[in-house]
């Protein structure tokens, strides 16, 4: 049985880790949202969702999530992806992938959501799409 | 159990924390039985998963149920054990998340990453009447494995679940 001191050490060992950041930039009527950390249960799926409804609420619908500094995806994550995605074809804007690492681009091909998402590995390219 | 068997029980509370925590501490298991990194990932993502059904649909987040995670390690496997106190599910009832209508569902693809990650998986009813899903992961061969995963396999885990 694990001890209680051993415990709190694993939990302050994680917490640096499962943060997630995200930080936006324009690109003329493009928002590009650059993630990073890990999108997982509590945190970083709140975290995603209030930064697509907080865009969402100021107009901004054309959406590009840089996820190159992304290397980790839980179900909730996978879960917040999609009802972003969901949020933003709603209301009549577009919701697009760039740049995933593999271990992302391995979880969306498995759950079928490689097809589902359109996905850039250059950013020029992907922001030229939403015209 | 086998003599040579090593085992690990822990008691977890009801919240968000215990998943980053059960994942953390699998994953010192799993790293300390041999497995390379990529074995490492699919075994601490389906540990994740498996205490996020227990969190979110055995115990419905209620604080005053607990969730019990074994780990046994034998020569030939790793077996997790996740049980929860709620009322215990079929597999045949879970949606299948590859299904056309499903595929824009925000949830429900928990148990399919964990069969897909793992060697076997199965759910059971708990001892408490519960669920307890049991899954494992076969051993690295002696020598088949490194620190840094570069066995030659590709981190994308089986189809099909």
């Amino acid at each position: 049985m694990a001890s209680a001191g051993k415990i709190q050490r694993l939990g302050r060992g994680l917490k640096g880790k499962m943060s997630l950041r995200a930080t936006h930039r324009d690109a003329g009527p493009v928002t590009v949202v650059d993630l990073s950390g890990r999108i997982t249960l509590g945190d970083g799926s709140a975290l995603l969702r209030k930064t697509i409804r907080g865009l969402l609420e100021d107009q901004r619908k054309k959406i590009l999530l840089n996820l190159a500094d992304v290397d980790y995806i839980d179900s909730s994550g996978i879960g917040e992806l999609v009802s972003g995605f969901t949020a933003v074809k709603n209301q009549g804007g577009d919701l697009k992938l760039l740049q995933l690492t593999k271990k992302v681009r391995d979880l969306l091909q498995i759950t079928k959501l490689y097809t589902v998402f359109d996905v850039f590995t250059d950013e020029s390219s992907a922001i030229r799409s939403f015209n | 159990m086998a003599p040579e068997t090593k085992h690990l029980e822990i008691t977890l509370e009801t919240q968000v924390e215990s998943v980053n925590l059960a994942e953390e501490m699998c994953l010192r298991v799993a790293e300390a039985a041999g497995f390379g990194e990529d074995d490492c990932y699919r075994i601490g993502m389906s540990v994740r998963e498996g205490v996020i059904n227990a969190f979110h649909y055995g115990n419905q987040e209620r604080p005053d149920r607990k969730i019990h995670l074994a780990l046994d390690i034998t020569p030939e496997k790793m077996i997790i054990h996740v049980l929860d106190e709620g009322t215990g599910f079929t597999l045949a009832d879970v949606p299948d998340p590859l299904a056309e209508e499903n595929l824009l569902s925000t949830s429900g693809r928990g148990i399919f990453l964990m069969r897909a990650f793992m060697d076997e998986f199965d759910v059971v009813q708990g001892r408490n009447g519960g669920a307890e899903i049991v899954m494992s992961k076969k051993l690295p061969e002696p020598g088949s494995s490194s620190p840094n995963g570069e066995r030659g396999q590709d981190t994308a885990p089986r189809q099909g679940a």
